[in-house]
């Protein structure tokens, strides 16, 4: 039992921090909450370290893991969280509505996404699903006074609330046909050959169902765009960047640990998710004016194109996905930092137009979303061309070309509103000279943020390296 | 250390790359420095390739100055480069290039001059690199960043109209790519390495080849551009500074020739074959159903990027007659001649076409205006210039004594050998095409003076005479004496055809 401990020790610190967190920000009389800030971003750094020091091991009667691929996707959700609270306090800061919930509340929903990483049994992948979502859903509502983050966490909540059903029916039939919670058991029952093939799959739907609810893949992404524009910048911040990394290593632990004996069968299904995402996503995005929504379709494009290596049906595939999921986080991250950056205390600079002109007010800054727009279009040499290249590449190899065609087809398209927002910020006169107004700190991060994109698309075996590694067992 | 063990190739990357960051960094407050400094990296780099060129050896077909690193080891993708006889005379021209776009820039741009140098600088440097890549990953990551600086140059300097063109110039070429990227991977799972030359001995059947032959067709097609997937062309010209103009027609063109010599017909020779005659068929329209389109033009820089089309229809003629040669004759030394011409037509073209931008760029300086219809009598203001373009719109044309004649020459000439009517229709360019530009000198050189501020222009000054002197020098002397540029490519292209003349199909 105690090495059982032992094992989760990242998980378990981190809920006693977070405990910690919200007692001393209950006592807190400080209307910035500084220590509560300070104190939540400590506390994601032990954890981190405490994750890149784990071995490998599996607990709690073998519904707990601790691997390669955990480690790793969780010390991304650390660091990543960490630079997305960073850019939150600015953001909160600035419009001056900092409640110590928003870290409380981040810092539960970051081990809703480290047990998701972990979690080797259905149950438990379950259980980190709810506690992050459930903290989500709140952090989506907490500006109460704004008729849109109602509406957005309303949304969120009912349609979020359907995709758990779905996932939950689809886990109580693999369930009642395997007779077993446990990932591995479940793969050696399928492959045991002994139970009806199309039950199977009838229950995998569901839980295909139930992820791409929570990932936002077409044709169930329409909570996504409204949560996205609707919600607090810092908030749509958050969820798009940690949760994405959680949400991979849902769809790894219940497709590849779990149902990988019924693997033609998914890889069809998902084929179809992920030509409906891209094309969805890319196409819709062209019609946007605000820029979060933008991303927001943008998004639904990069499911799409996660899934690629997920189809490919080989570990390499897979880590081309857990690299693909990673950069998009790397940049997504910027993007939103970018369109904090901008605001200011009564403005939210989240229409496009807030962009024009931006290379004379800002030349360091349109540089830097310069390079993130590039990335974000897969243009060389920029992070965001390894990782097409990547799922591509693994796509290929695993015969499927037509599809790695389908792929680079919506990417062209992809790459138009991409090259908007650059043309905006480079071709068009400002129509204000305000200068860009931050503290050091948020400057700093966010330029090394976009420096990271350029550097990593420089030099990305490192990266890739590691995501080899990761899923080479 | 002697000047061979240099990493010469990389230095031709680098400096202008480096060169380019400081100049940004420098900023528009040193204005001066900026452009000096410039103007010293851009010789700089041509020292380097002048360099390249006296040590090559041209009696070696292969990959020379090879240079090999590591650069993701996890897929065994490497920063490999080297050039042979196709790539050294495109890279002289880059480098040449550069150093009169940078003097052609010095008192037009006004506007974050620092911005305009740095995009240039860093163009040039992965342009050479596009030309020296011998690993697939490695040419396709230059050949897409080399969008991005083209991609803002247009939009930030360029005309009216600039935004629709440059979108539409980057998303052209970029469908046009990713294409090849996806060829690319497939080549690289049946081959297991991204090394070109390795790719080029890779068997294939012939479904296959047919596939990758139209992937990489739609990427160089689009670049170079062919009928009828040319018509990003007049757009980014129209609307492109001068500087932008010249690099586009004298370099950025030649990567999509360079492309078909280097992935299409040694990787597809059976497709390349498969596919020749739609190729000509294409290569003669450019040609003939261009120069007449070329012929209505009302603005001259819309004429010229016709007219370049036109004259790209002769590389690609050139590049795609061997098969028929061949095949007419059983002997590939027409075919050698008929690639050479192309490859020759692919050089002159970079000057004439250059200095045919540098021209009207001239005019335009003077009169804001790219309309025909606005001049007229320019030659009583303006009486070096108009001898000048002279020589250059003659050249354009096909004169003997031209480097414009050689490579056109050339290659009709090889055309013959495999059909008249091929030949018959290539020829008429030499009507065509001095027609075309005849007529044009005619109506904005000569003629009454229809305004007064024609007769008020001032003559070209030093800076822009240097420029023409530079350029009158090269198409002079290549149309007399091409022999160093044949010199350079000759056992190059004769392994390439080689190559190209043998079956490599399986199944």
């Amino acid at each position: 039992m105690n090495t059982d401990l032992m094992i989760a020790l990242p998980e378990i610190t981190l809920f006693a921090l977070a405990s910690l967190v919200l007692i001393v920000d209950a006592f807190s009389k400080d209307p910035l909450h500084v220590w509560t800030y300070r104190l939540t971003q400590l506390s994601l750094l032990l954890t981190f370290a405490l994750v890149i020091t784990s071995t490998p091991d599996i607990a709690f009667n073998s519904s707990f893991i601790s691997d390669a691929m955990s480690s790793t996707l969780k010390a991304f959700i650390c660091g990543i969280t960490f630079v997305v609270f960073l850019y939150s306090y600015e953001y909160l800061k600035e419009n001056k509505s900092i409640k110590g919930e928003y870290f409380v509340l981040g810092l539960f929903a970051v081990l809703g996404m480290m047990i998701m990483a972990s979690a080797y049994s259905l149950l438990s992948l379950y259980l980190g699903l709810e506690l992050l979502s459930l903290s989500l859903y709140t952090m989506v509502a907490m500006q109460r006074n704004f008729d849109s983050a109602s509406e957005a966490a309303m949304k969120y909540f009912i349609l979020g609330a359907l995709a758990s059903g779905m996932l939950l029916y689809g886990i109580s039939m693999i369930y009642g046909l395997t007779g077993q919670l446990q990932l591995h058991d479940i793969a050696v029952a399928i492959k045991s050959g002994s139970i009806n093939h199309s039950y199977l799959v009838f229950g995998m739907i569901f839980l295909i169902i139930g992820m791409a609810f929570k990932l936002g893949a077409a044709p169930f992404h329409m909570w996504l765009p409204d949560v996205y524009q609707g919600a607090p910048t810092s908030v749509t911040l958050f969820i798009s960047t940690a949760p994405k990394l959680a949400a991979f290593a849902m769809m790894m632990r219940i497709l590849v640990d779990g149902l990988l004996p019924l693997m033609a069968d998914w890889q069809s299904i998902l084929m179809i998710l992920a030509v409906l995402s891209m094309a969805v996503g890319n196409v819709i995005a062209i019609a946007q004016t605000n820029i979060k929504r933008m991303l927001a379709y943008s998004t639904i494009a990069h499911v799409g194109f996660l899934f690629l290596g997920l189809i490919a049906g080989t570990a390499t595939g897979f880590s081309g996905s857990m690299f693909y999921i990673i950069s998009y986080a790397l940049m997504t991250m910027g993007c939103f930092g970018m369109v904090i950056l901008l605001g200011r205390n009564d403005f939210e600079a989240e229409m496009l137009g807030d962009f024009k002109g931006l290379s004379e007010r800002s030349p360091w800054f349109a540089f830097i979303m310069l390079c993130l727009m590039f990335s974000m279009a897969g243009v060389p040499p920029f992070l965001g061309f390894w990782s097409k290249w990547f799922v591509l590449k693994e796509l290929v190899a695993s015969g499927f070309v037509e599809l790695a065609a389908v792929a680079v087809f919506f990417s062209i398209i992809g790459a138009f509103y991409y090259l908007r927002i650059i043309k905006l910020m480079y071709f068009d006169k400002a129509t204000t000279m305000t200068a860009v107004k931050s503290s050091k700190q948020m400057r700093m991060v966010l330029s090394v943020n976009g420096l990271l994109i350029l550097f990593l698309g420089l030099a990305p075996n490192a990266l890739m390296a590691l995501c080899l590694s990761a899923l080479a067992g | 250390m002697t000047l061979s063990n240099l990493p010469l190739l990389s230095m031709l990357i680098w400096t202008p790359i480096l060169g380019g960051v400081w100049a940004l960094i420098a900023g528009d407050r040193q204005e001066e420095t900026v452009k000096f400094f410039s103007f010293g990296v851009a010789v700089l780099t041509f020292i380097f390739s002048v360099i390249l060129y006296c040590e090559f050896d041209t009696t070696y077909a292969g990959m020379q100055f090879v240079e090999e690193t590591r650069w993701i080891s996890a897929f065994d993708i490497k920063y490999h480069l080297g050039v042979d006889g196709i790539a050294l005379p495109l890279i002289m021209l880059t480098t040449f290039t550069t150093i009169l776009v940078i003097l052609a820039a010095w008192e037009v741009i006004y506007e974050r001059i620092s911005y305009y140098m740095c995009a240039f600088l860093i163009l040039t440097g992965l342009m050479n690199a596009v030309f020296m890549a011998l690993d697939a990953i490695l040419f396709y990551v230059f050949w897409e960043a080399m969008l991005i600086p083209m991609f803002l140059i247009i939009g930030i300097w360029g005309g009216s109209n600039r935004v629709y063109a440059t979108i539409k110039f980057f998303l052209y070429t970029f469908l046009g790519s990713v294409f090849m990227l996806v060829a690319f991977l497939y080549l690289a799972s049946v081959a297991g390495s991204f090394n070109i030359e390795a790719l080029h001995d890779v068997p294939l059947n012939l479904t296959a080849q047919k596939l990758i032959f139209v992937a990489f067709f739609l990427a160089f097609a689009v670049k170079i551009p062919m009928w009828p997937v040319h018509t990003w062309l007049p757009d980014a010209h129209v609307e492109a500074p001068t500087g932008g103009s010249v690099i586009l027609a004298a370099v950025m063109l030649k990567m999509g020739g360079y492309g078909f010599l280097r992935f299409s017909l040694p990787i597809t020779p059976d497709a390349s074959l498969y596919f020749s005659d739609a190729m000509i068929a294409l290569s003669l329209i450019a040609i003939v159903y261009i120069g007449f389109v070329a012929l209505v033009q009302e603005d001259m820089k819309k004429l010229i990027a016709y007219s370049s089309i036109s004259h790209m229809g002769f590389v690609t003629l050139g590049f795609f007659i061997p098969f028929s040669i061949f095949a007419a004759t059983g002997s590939s030394s027409g075919a050698i001649m008929g690639m050479e011409g192309a490859m020759m037509q692919m050089i002159s073209h970079g000057f004439i076409s250059a200095a045919m931008f540098l021209c009207v760029g001239v005019m335009y300086d003077r009169i804001h205006s790219r309309m025909i219809k606005d001049y007229g009598g320019v030659v009583n203001s303006m009486p070096i210039f108009a001898a000048f373009m002279m020589l250059f719109v003659m050249a354009n044309s096909g004169l003997p004594g031209t480097s414009g004649f050689v490579g056109e020459f050339l290659v009709i000439l090889s055309s013959y050998q495999a059909s008249f009517w091929i030949a018959f229709a290539a020829a008429l360019t030499l009507i065509l095409g001095a027609a075309y530009s005849l007529w044009m000198y005619k109506r904005v050189i000569f003629g009454d003076v229809i305004k007064t501020d024609i007769s008020e222009l001032k003559d070209i000054n030093s800076r822009e005479g240097f420029i023409f002197v530079l350029l009158a020098i090269v198409v002079l002397t290549f149309g007399i004496w091409p022999a160093p540029i044949f010199d350079i490519m000759h056992v190059t292209v004769e392994q390439l055809i080689e190559h190209v003349l043998q079956h490599k199909v399986i199944g």
